[in-house]
Order: structure tokens, then C-alpha cells, then sequence
């Protein structure tokens, strides 16, 4: 099993670990998911239908209304939250909603996570020491 | 404030901002004494109103707070963005009486603390005009935009979090927006045709947006200056397609003296030209969820509309009958509202059948002259819609059917 090593920044402290979802899309709040269920639900959306309830959640930013916040904040709150996040563009939106989803976060990699993780591979984050290790799925 | 000196509920927003800014990486918090949030929506959240009432909406939804403290008044000048529901016609818009009930109950226990309730996405057309250079907590992205492009004030695109810490501590994180350096144009689309309709505005908007994203854009080569209104479709489209916060166009917005004053010296890090064949991409996407000419529905006001705005659509509206099939809305403020039933529009526009006021049931079809509702209904709530000029949407409502069209 090849084990992948990614150093970035701290978003959100503490550590965390499980299987990945990884989108190319960016993904919108309000109007973007189902937060009593984790479900992607925009249409044209790769991951329509899928959950990021309890996966490590690999994406490059957010996007759309002021809303994002509050609906991972509902997600948090109906126990569909991701575990973790990984994400590439920072936005204020992204940023509080990583705070209020209280999962380990993190942005600013050496190396593409998008590139590096694909869905199902298992992730460990450590995101007070900046570390993310994958191991790749079989 | 983080020592809880101030009490529990100043101690908690303040752990938040920290929480916040340290996500964002930055340098320090700065003052604000401009709030617009959202505070009403929770009170239909029965699990929270059993822990605490609204002291624990507030703590949990506004705060990020699980632990339940008593909210104080506001410290700094906060209002209320756009409601959930329109109380005052929900015979019309429709809405269970407990949502309503929870509402009504919500106005109260935060007006009691001071936030005014605007109940508005266009706040700076109900008197909440920052100045240039005001440091700002909005939310809204339509309302963003024109607080940063048009007004020249300074405000990221806040939550629902960041906004009730904000109003507890006149505090938000110093990044993005906030500083100069951040609102300089990074890309230039260069006009080539005439922009001159509210639609011509609204189409510009939505091909910026899908162009540049979430850069700042200055837009060169307008030969018509625009309104207040044209740039509120311009901002909403382009916030719309894209997540376009701020843009420039030398000669009209206040930080754009020039266009080498905007680019801050650099050069632009990719040019767009916008002609007739833009413009007719953007139309047809706006347009793509069509089929039907049989519009049953007319939606106008996104975001809410200007007083002109419904003067024009009284006028459109004078001595005619909506057809029998369709329904017009027309959304505004509600401080507006009141100058509108007294300048005697709001008569002239329901004399003809349509309503002054929040989405209908059993719509299938409907017009509007918003880019931002053409790109969101389809997705949101499956309906075809069509967009085109305000005209076009008030002949679709007198006739019910869709004859608008780019010439």
C-alpha cells in the first residue's frame, strides 16, 4: 500500500481520519446541498446524490450564496457534517464554514489534493501539525 | 471582550471571530459599526427554542455557541437582510402559521436588541448607504457587490455566524476586502457593443461573472452610463455566475479614477471582450430552462426593486388586466412599500391584478428581469423560466405568453 504524504495550513485545528470524497467541482451552500443528509443535490454537480456524511471531504472552494456557513453549520447539527476538509481556494465563505462545521481543516498544500486523493482513499489529517497522509485505495 | 469582561454572549462572539480570522490567516480584526446578518430564520428550529428560546438560536446559529448564553443588545448599527416569509400578504405568498408565528416572535426579541428590520437584500435602497472607505459586515452576494463596487465600502462576503459576532462586537477579521490592495482589478473585459437596458446590464453581469469568477474585474469601453439600477443587475448577475465581490469601471465607480488607477500599475491577467456573440451566450444560458411559451408566472424585484422600478411597472401595468392564467409579483422593501401605497403605485399594479410584496405553488413557467432568479429557479425549484426586459415579462403577464427575444 503506497502511502502519500501533503503539508499545508491549518484551517480548522485537531485531527481527524476516513475515507475521501473528492470533487473538482466547487460546491455551493445554499441551494447545494441537503444539510439533513450531507447530499450533494445542485444539478450538474458531479457528486449529485452522494453524501459527505462522516468522509473526508476533498474539493477546491466554495461557492454561491452567503448561506454556506449556515447550511454545513445545519449539516453539523443533523450529524451530516463531513469528518474533514480539504480544500484549495480560501473565501471567507469556505473559512467560517470550516470553523462552524468544527472538522479538522486545511488549505494551502505543496501539492494538489485534488491531483493526489481520489475518492475512497483513506486520509489521516493532523491539521495543528499541517499533515496529511493518504494511502491509497487498492 | 475574549476575557468574557463583557459577559458571555460578547465572550463567545469574540471566540469566534478568533476562530475565524485565524481560518482566514489574518493579521487582526477591525471595526465595523455596519451589521447586515441574518437573525430571524431560526425559530422554527424546535430543538433550540426548547434549550433556550432565541437566546439559544442566537447562541447556536449566530454565534456558533452549543452552550446557551443570554443575547444583549446589538453594540453596533445591525440589520436584518431579506425574511423567509412576507407576513403582511401571506394570504398570498402563503407560509404555515407556525413559521409565520415564529417569525413575528423573532422581530421582536431582536428588534428589542436593536436589529433594525430592514427585511431587505437591498439594504442601501432602505437607508443603509455606508460611506467610501466604511469598514462593513454584509452579507447577501447582490448586496456585497454594490457595497464594494458601487458605494466603495468595504465587506467580504460575511455569514450568519460572522454577521451576529459582528453585531456583538463591532469586530470582523481584517482580509479580503478590507484592505486596499485586495480591490484592485486583476482582470479587464473590454465592452464593444451598446450596454444600455436594465437587461443589457443584467446580461453584461452574467457573462463577467462566468468569465472572471471570483476576480475583480474592471470593465472598460461602456458607452452609456449606468443607474443605480443597472449596476444592482449588473452586481447580482456577476455574483451570480461567478462570485464576483468587487469590480471597477473607470469613470463611474468611486475607486476607479482611471483604468491604470484600478490595475493598480499591473497588468490585467487576462482580457475578455464582450460583443454581440457574448451577449447572445449570456442570453441563451439565461434562457436554457425554457420550453413553454405559456408563462403562468412574473416575478420582478431581484433583488428587490427600486421606487423607480415600480413607478415603471405602474406605468406599464396603467389601465390594463393581467390574463387570466398568470400572477405578477413585484418584490421591494417594505420601507419602500410605503412610499409606493402612498405615491398610489401599489393601486395601479393591483388594480391590474398583480401583487406588490415572497415563490408560489403550482407555478411551471415564469419570467423575470433578473438574471439572478433566471440562474437560480431552474436549479432550485425546477421551474422553466425565461428572462428578458421588464416589458417583456409585463406583456407575458397581460397576455400569458412568453413573446421576449434579444433583437
Amino acid at each position: 500500500m503506497s502511502t502519500i504524504v501533503l503539508r499545508g495550513r491549518k484551517v480548522v485545528g485537531g485531527c481527524a481520519e476516513g475515507e475521501a470524497l473528492v470533487t473538482k467541482d466547487t460546491i455551493s451552500g445554499w441551494g447545494g446541498i441537503d444539510p439533513a443528509t450531507g447530499v450533494i443535490i445542485e444539478r450538474r454537480h458531479e457528486l449529485r446524490g452522494q453524501s459527505f456524511k462522516d468522509k473526508i471531504l476533498v474539493f477546491p472552494g466554495a461557492k454561491g450564496s452567503s448561506g454556506w456557513s449556515a447550511f454545513f453549520h445545519a449539516a453539523r447539527l443533523a450529524g451530516a457534517a463531513p469528518k474533514g476538509m480539504l480544500f484549495n481556494k480560501l473565501t471567507t465563505k469556505v473559512a467560517l464554514g470550516a470553523v462552524v462545521t468544527h472538522a479538522p481543516a486545511m488549505t494551502a498544500f505543496d501539492r494538489d489534493p485534488l491531483e493526489v486523493i481520489g475518492t475512497g482513499d483513506w486520509v489521516k489529517i493532523d491539521a495543528d501539525h499541517g499533515v496529511v497522509e493518504v494511502t491509497k485505495k487498492e | 471582550m475574549l476575557d468574557g469582561r463583557e459577559g458571555p454572549a460578547v465572550q463567545k462572539a469574540m471566540d469566534l471571530l478568533v476562530r475565524y480570522g485565524e481560518a482566514l490567516d489574518a493579521e487582526r480584526l477591525v471595526d465595523t459599526h455596519n451589521v447586515c446578518g441574518a437573525m430571524t430564520f431560526g425559530g422554527t428550529r424546535a430543538d433550540l427554542m426548547q434549550r433556550g428560546g432565541f437566546h439559544a438560536v442566537f447562541s447556536e446559529l449566530n454565534l456558533d455557541s452549543p452552550e446557551v448564553v443570554e443575547i444583549p443588545p446589538a453594540r453596533v448599527y445591525t440589520c436584518q437582510l431579506e425574511h423567509g416569509l412576507s407576513l403582511e400578504t401571506a394570504h398570498i405568498t402563503g407560509g404555515s402559521p407556525e413559521a409565520m408565528q415564529a417569525q413575528r416572535q423573532a422581530e421582536i426579541f431582536f428588534g428589542a436588541r436593536g436589529v433594525h428590520m430592514l427585511a431587505t437584500c437591498t439594504p442601501y435602497l432602505a437607508g443603509n448607504v455606508p460611506l467610501l472607505g466604511e469598514h462593513c459586515a454584509w452579507m447577501e452576494s447582490s448586496a456585497v457587490v454594490y457595497c464594494n463596487a458601487v458605494l466603495g465600502a468595504r465587506t467580504n462576503t460575511e455569514g450568519t455566524e460572522s454577521t451576529g459576532a459582528a453585531s456583538l462586537t463591532g469586530k470582523i477579521p481584517y482580509w479580503g476586502y478590507h484592505i486596499p490592495a485586495c480591490r484592485r482589478a486583476t482582470h479587464l473585459v473590454e465592452v464593444e457593443i451598446e450596454v444600455d437596458s436594465v437587461m443589457d446590464w443584467g446580461l453584461l453581469g452574467y457573462y463577467v461573472g462566468e468569465m472572471v469568477q471570483e476576480a475583480v474585474p474592471a470593465i472598460k469601453g461602456l458607452k452609456s452610463r449606468p443607474d443605480p439600477i443597472k449596476l444592482k443587475h449588473l452586481g447580482a448577475a456577476a455574483a451570480s455566475s461567478g462570485g464576483v465581490e468587487m469590480y471597477h469601471i473607470p469613470g463611474v465607480t468611486p475607486e476607479a479614477p482611471s483604468l491604470e488607477a484600478t490595475l493598480g500599475g499591473n497588468q490585467p491577467l487576462a482580457i475578455w471582450r464582450y460583443g454581440r456573440a457574448e451577449r447572445r451566450i449570456a442570453y441563451e444560458n439565461l434562457n436554457s430552462s425554457a420550453v413553454s411559451r405559456e408563462v403562468d408566472f412574473i416575478m420582478l424585484g431581484c433583488p428587490h426593486c427600486t421606487l423607480e422600478q415600480v413607478w415603471r411597472v405602474a406605468q406599464l401595468l396603467e389601465r390594463k388586466r393581467l390574463h387570466g392564467n398568470t400572477q405578477l409579483w413585484l418584490f421591494v422593501a417594505r420601507a419602500l412599500k410605503e412610499v409606493a401605497d402612498r405615491s398610489g403605485y401599489t393601486r395601479t399594479i393591483e388594480a391590474a391584478g398583480a401583487h406588490v410584496l415572497t415563490v408560489p405553488q403550482g407555478a411551471k413557467v415564469v419570467a423575470t428581469d433578473s438574471a439572478k432568479q433566471a440562474h437560480y429557479l431552474p436549479a432550485m425549484l425546477g421551474m422553466q423560466t425565461w428572462f428578458g426586459s421588464t416589458e417583456d415579462c409585463i406583456a407575458a403577464a397581460t397576455t400569458g405568453r412568453w413573446s421576449g427575444g434579444l433583437e
